[in-house]
């Protein structure tokens, strides 16, 4: 929402500068998002009144000008602009001038005669011509101008004379004089042409400014008027200088040397604030102004809009207001204007439009606007003529109704739009924007002006529906104070009739579908205490309350219509916040009861498990819980895997983010892909982070959380990322930690992936990445990746550390070697080793294996260091040797490994 | 007598002094000091001296032997720390070459950030709540007062999971609030951070996937101004002490009254920079008294209960925390990135 200060200070007077108003209509809850000088840009540009004219010696077309700014010496500029006269008032801008854009003007030559500035057209001071209608520039054919697109063969003889015929009744006249005619814009001008049986002048009256005395012009005898382009069908480039372009000549209440800021308007400051979605009230000047009115104690001068009326005719026999869907429309109001004369707004409307960022179009459509800003209430206006039977019906559309809206757009629509319409078909989508059926044109001669309250809901699904949110739309989902439809179209009503628009007929059409009845509260002081932590007096209460226009009698309060907002103790401790100020609130510390508060067991395995990670080198990443569903096809997983089954998203962002995860592995591959591009080396990586299966309580997921490894580079192996398993496992104390081979996961090396279990619990899985998967996403090394739920984790989590007694005696180490068959793991011989002992073993540590010719086909040796230890005595080297005996027996027999 | 004493004595004294290496001093120790030595030959011929002479020439011998032992000592000491400091310097290293590296793994920022926020209320006596993402909307919205028509129910703003707009994927940790309410006993001190979802395009600050942090009070006598207490220590402890605050009215459904705060901007100390967009304040979270209306929707009595509740955005303070200028870096997870924290 843009607000004009200027505007503004129609109802509340406040002079503090831009920021520190920003500031205090921020901290009083009108955020404040910006705030601009419109004028700005501009400097050092005044008003200049052309004192003389006369041709550049050395230019074909430059005029060099001399203009009264409003000091002592006449100033000297040069302009190639054909569009001015002696007497007229331009902008010029002066030497070391700024315009918007940055641009900077300073004192030049132009073809050696000195120029003092320049004299600004209306799109070098950031306007254009819907600023200012009058300044449309409408170039006549000036025949000094002429370039034949092909010199050989010229349309216009290079020595035509005046007199000489172009064609048809078209002749060439000579300018002999030019002054201003009555109207701005106009001007009277003297033409000859010899003509030997007729007539050898003519004074005619022309809007084409670019006429200057001795100009060779095309002079239409028929109709006695000046040729323009158009009429002699000629391209641009044949008349290079003949242009809608020119200087704005000004017809405004102006002298030389004023300032042009305030003249064009461009003197107002723009505040742009952000209003919460429970202010509606505040999308409108006098919302804002009573905001600030009570945020800076100044009284709040409302006006109460007066009509005269008069106009000819009954209203309640032109027309008539149907609402069968009384529900949807709380409030009808409409009033009738009729001999409408469309015509340009005057300047003071156009420019606080314009500053609150809305385009002028015409007098009533730039009413409807401008009611809307300073109420805060949408009105529509449309054509009388168009609404046949003089009935208008506000109703559900029909299923399929078509309707062609204001923009152009047609719409088909069904029960859930709300449409205005007459006995045959609809003229509006209500809320939203109107029909182009019903639109104002130029020739409108009576005109409706709507003011309505709609259901909010209704409104913005409607136009949600469409995808067309309007300015209107975006007000009335709000929901609007159906109290404000009356002095709104009055105050339309009563614009119509100081903009000399049109005549109002008495009466308003008026259907309340609601029984007002205001909230009345208790103002309860202790309690607004209480709740904020203040000591704010009942009596500063009452008076921030009335500032506010809420109704005080003793103890209750009366809420205005506008505040739907606030309903009960709660809302009003916020109004006297707001005022009191939010910074005067003191800060304490909470007392009470103290909690316990903390982590959780869980929590805090959670937090270790983090831990152990980073120490193990791997770096924390966060992923998206939503992915593409082709992922599990990128996985390797097969069609019919369970999995697959995922919550699925019905208005995603895309594709990729369509459903929910249920294995975190294509986040992780996604990002060592990444990294991998990027040509990141050595990466370890993990997430803890949840993963998304159907079928929880209340329809919603089962949200177990997983923790993923990923790894590649850097001497990554299998037993390198088997190590970090490891470590998590052991952070967490988990006992009987089992690593089996697994060949049949299918994102995984079927030879390089391990299941892993803790006593009966499925931790999770290790290995190498498919090599097939690892392609899919682009890369051509090994991936290593490790999925470990922590659901598993935290039920193998083994009890707390126990003090065992340090080792007294010395212990007696071991080498052994064995061979065996290729197929006989490392961990089928530990299981025997440890079998075999008769518990002198402490350690065993696999140090060597070993592959070798001498061996023979598909044998390999293996080499354990084996640590023998008693407890309560010095061992000797015979009874270490019993047990190494022992074990090695076991090995044999177990596994058919012998000693090497 | 006296005089050959004299003499040894000079002589070792300064043969000590200048000896050049450990055998030279083994030598001279030999020669002087030795069974067969100097000193010991004339101490041989003590005998020869009258009882009158004998114990003052016995005196000056002693004193001698005594001084041969203390130079021989300091010596050899010498010579002791030549050798090792010669060693030393034959060990001296390049420390400048680097040391081995020892691989250590990084929190990412945005939780680092979060561990901080976290550490703040546990101090405090709070509990950390984890809940569920996939969300049913009447924890969502309805239960906090965010009435059907609300706008950010919307389609274009939330995902949803079923057409009747029943299950979706929260919006906001404030459902949390909600679970809490249900499931806890009064008094009631949480926060609950997490993940949440809301349907924006992935740019420099927006992405449909964020994560906020939760907190809630309920307890008889709280306060507005016990919020803005607890806020303000959490803005110092985020972003150091003495950092200024200011509280701004704001509109939440399930607060009332409702505030954002904000912090200085430490760039140009509320002058006014690019970074503030020239406001001087950066906003940090909305927070408010905990609506009544929602109070009463979880069976508690407002008139005997009250509350306040804060929700933040955690990448945006991450990003402020550690001067991350674009949103996209938290989760791309480049290598590059997660190790610069």
């Amino acid at each position: 929402m843009n607000l004009s200060r200027k505007w503004l200070n129609e109802f509340v007077k406040i002079d503090a500068p831009d920021r520190e108003f920003a500031e205090a209509m921020t901290l009083s809850g009108s955020k404040v998002e910006g705030t601009a000088d419109l004028g700005a840009e501009i400097s050092n540009v005044v008003v200049g009144r052309i004192l003389s004219m006369e041709r550049h010696p050395d230019s074909d077309h430059m005029w060099i000008c001399r203009l009264d700014v409003g000091k002592n010496e006449p100033l000297q500029i040069v302009t190639g602009a054909w569009n001015i006269h002696p007497g007229d008032l331009v902008p010029a801008a002066l030497h070391k001038s700024t315009l918007p854009g940055g641009r900077k003007i300073e004192r030049g030559k132009l073809r050696g005669v000195l120029s003092d500035g320049m004299m600004c057209g209306l799109s070098e001071l950031g306007l254009d011509e819907r600023d200012f209608p009058y300044a449309v520039i409408t170039p006549a054919a000036i025949l000094g101008d002429y370039k034949p697109i092909d010199p050989a063969k010229p349309s216009i003889s290079p020595d035509i004379r005046p007199g000489d015929k172009i064609f048809g009744p078209v002749v060439a006249a000579k300018v002999e004089a030019v002054r201003a005619g009555e109207t701005a814009g106009a001007w009277t001008c003297n033409i000859s042409y010899a003509e030997p049986d007729g007539p050898t002048g003519a004074v005619l009256t022309t809007n084409c400014p670019n006429l200057h005395e001795d100009d060779l012009v095309a002079y239409n005898t028929k109709t006695g008027t000046v040729c323009t382009l158009a009429d002699l069908h000629a391209e641009q480039r044949e008349f290079p200088h003949c242009i809608p372009d020119g200087i704005f000549v000004l017809h405004e209440d102006c002298k030389p040397g004023d300032d042009i800021r305030p003249v064009i308007g461009l003197d107002d400051h723009v505040v742009e604030f952000e209003i919460t979605p429970n202010r509606p009230d505040c999308l409108s000047v006098i919302g804002l102004a009573r905001e600030a009115a009570a945020t800076f104690d100044k009284p709040l001068a409302l006006h109460t809009p007066e009509v005269k009326g008069g106009a000819d005719g009954v209203l309640t026999d032109l027309l008539d207001v149907e609402t069968p869907d009384a529900d949807l429309v709380p409030r009808y109001t409409a009033r009738m204007v009729r001999n409408v004369k469309i015509a340009p707004s005057p300047k003071w409307m156009r420019e606080r439009l314009r500053a609150m960022g809305v385009r002028p179009i015409n007098n009533i459509v730039d009413i409807t606007n401008y009611v809307m800003l300073e109420y805060g209430q949408p009105m529509h206006a449309f054509d009388y003529r168009y609404v046949n039977g003089g009935k208008i019906i506000v109703r559900r559309a029909e299923e399929g109704e078509k309707l062609t809206t204001l923009d152009g757009k047609e719409h088909t629509l069904n029960a859930n739009h709300l449409v205005i319409a007459d006995e045959g078909r609809a003229v509006g989508l209500a809320g939203i924007m109107g029909g182009l059926n019903s639109e104002i044109v130029a020739d409108t001669a009576d005109v409706v002006f709507e003011s309505a309250c709609f259901d909010g809901t209704c409104i913005r699904k409607g136009a949600l529906a469409l995808g067309m949110r309007t300015e209107a739309s975006a007000k009335f989902e709000k929901g609007l104070d159906p109290m404000n439809t009356l002095p709104a179209v009055n105050r339309a009503c009563e614009l119509v009739e100081l903009l000399g628009a049109g005549e109002v007929v008495d009466g308003v059409i008026d259907i309340l579908n609601f029984v007002p009845q205001p909230a009345v509260l208790k103002l309860e002081p202790d309690k607004i205490n209480a709740l904020l932590g203040t000591n704010v007096s009942g009596d500063e209460m009452v008076r921030i309350l009335k500032k506010l226009d809420f109704g005080v009698e003793g103890d209750q309060v009366t809420v205005p219509s506008w505040r739907g907002d606030v309903r009960r103790m709660a809302d009003l401790a916020e109004e006297v916040a707001r005022f009191h100020g939010y910074n005067n609130i003191p800060t304490t510390l909470m007392r009470g009861q103290t909690t316990r508060g903390g982590y959780s067991a869980d929590q805090k395995v959670e937090n270790r498990l983090g831990e152990v990670c980073r120490a193990c080198g791997y770096s924390e990443i966060i992923t998206y819980s939503f992915i593409s569903p082709s992922a599990y096809d990128k996985i390797g997983w097969a069609p019919d895997e369970p999995l697959r089954e995922s919550m699925k998203i019905l208005n995603p962002l895309g594709e990729d983010t369509s459903i929910m995860r249920t294995t975190a592995l294509p986040s992780m591959l996604e990002v060592l892909q990444r990294n991998y591009n990027y040509r990141n080396r050595d990466v370890r990586l993990y997430e803890l982070g949840k993963v998304y299966l159907p079928g929880g309580a209340d329809g919603l997921a089962v949200e177990p959380k997983f923790l993923t490894l990923g790894a590649y580079g850097g001497g990554m192996d299998f037993f390198a990322i088997k190590g970090a398993v490891e470590a998590v496992l052991k952070a967490v104390r988990a006992q009987d930690v089992a690593f089996y081979p697994c060949g049949d996961d299918p994102s995984y090396h079927p030879g390089r992936c391990a299941g892993v279990r803790a006593g009966e619990q499925h931790i999770g899985v290790v290995g190498q990445i498919h090599p097939a998967v690892a392609a899919n996403y682009g890369v051509d090394g090994e991936l290593y990746c490790a999925e470990l739920s922590v659901e598993a984790l935290l039920a193998a989590r083994g009890a707390d550390p126990e003090y065992a007694p340090l080792p007294k005696y010395p212990p007696i180490t071991r080498d052994i070697a064995v061979v065996c068959e290729e197929a006989v793991t490392v961990g089928a011989l530990e299981n025997a080793i440890r079998k075999g002992a008769k518990g002198l073993l402490k350690e065993v540590t696999l140090f060597d294996v070993y592959r070798g010719r001498n061996l023979g086909e598909g044998k390999k040796s293996v080499a354990f260091n084996l640590v023998l230890r008693a407890d309560d005595r010095s061992l000797t080297g015979e009874e270490a040797d019993e047990d190494v005996k022992s074990i090695l027996e076991t090995l044999e027999k177990d596994c058919g490994a012998v000693l090497r | 007598m006296k005089e050959q004493l004299a003499k040894i004595r000079a002589e070792a004294l300064s043969a000590f002094e200048s000896v050049k290496d450990a055998a030279a001093l083994d030598e001279l120790r030999v020669k002087y000091l030795g069974k067969k030595g100097e000193l010991t030959a004339v101490l041989k011929q003590m005998g020869k001296l009258d009882s009158q002479e004998r114990p003052a020439m016995g005196q000056l011998a002693n004193e001698v032997r005594a001084a041969l032992e203390d130079a021989l000592e300091s010596a050899s000491k010498k010579m002791e720390e030549a050798a090792l400091e010669l060693k030393l310097k034959s060990e001296a290293v390049d420390v400048t070459i680097p040391g081995r590296p020892v691989r250590v793994g990084h929190r990412h920022p945005m939780y680092t950030a979060l561990d901080e926020i976290k550490e703040i209320f546990i101090g405090m006596g709070f509990t950390v709540l984890d809940g569920p993402e996939v969300e049913l909307a009447e924890l969502n919205f309805d239960r906090l007062n965010a009435e059907e028509g609300h706008p950010s129910r919307d389609w274009s703003d939330t995902f949803y999971f079923d057409a009747g707009e029943r299950v979706m994927l929260r919006s906001q940790t404030s459902p949390m609030q909600v679970r809490a309410m249900d499931s806890m006993e009064l008094p009631i001190r949480i926060i609950a951070p997490g993940r949440v979802y809301r349907k924006d395009e992935v740019d420099a600050t927006h992405s449909p996937m964020f994560h906020q942090v939760e907190g809630m009070v309920i307890d008889k006598n709280v306060t507005m101004a016990d919020l803005k207490g607890t806020l303000n220590l959490l803005a110092e402890q985020l972003f150091g002490a003495g950092t200024v605050t200011r509280f701004r009215p704001h509109h939440f459904p399930f607060t009332e009254p409702s505030c954002e705060m904000d912090v200085q901007c430490h760039k140009c100390g509320g002058a006014g920079c690019p970074t503030c967009k020239g406001e001087g304040w950066i906003e940090l979270l909305g927070a408010g008294m905990i609506h009544p209306r929602v109070l009463e929707m979880a069976g508690i009595d407002p008139e005997e209960w009250s509350g306040w509740a804060f929700g933040m955005g955690l990448e945006r303070t991450a990003m402020r925390r550690f001067k991350i200028s674009d949103l996209r870096l938290i989760f791309e997870n480049d290598a590059r990135f997660l190790e610069q924290f």
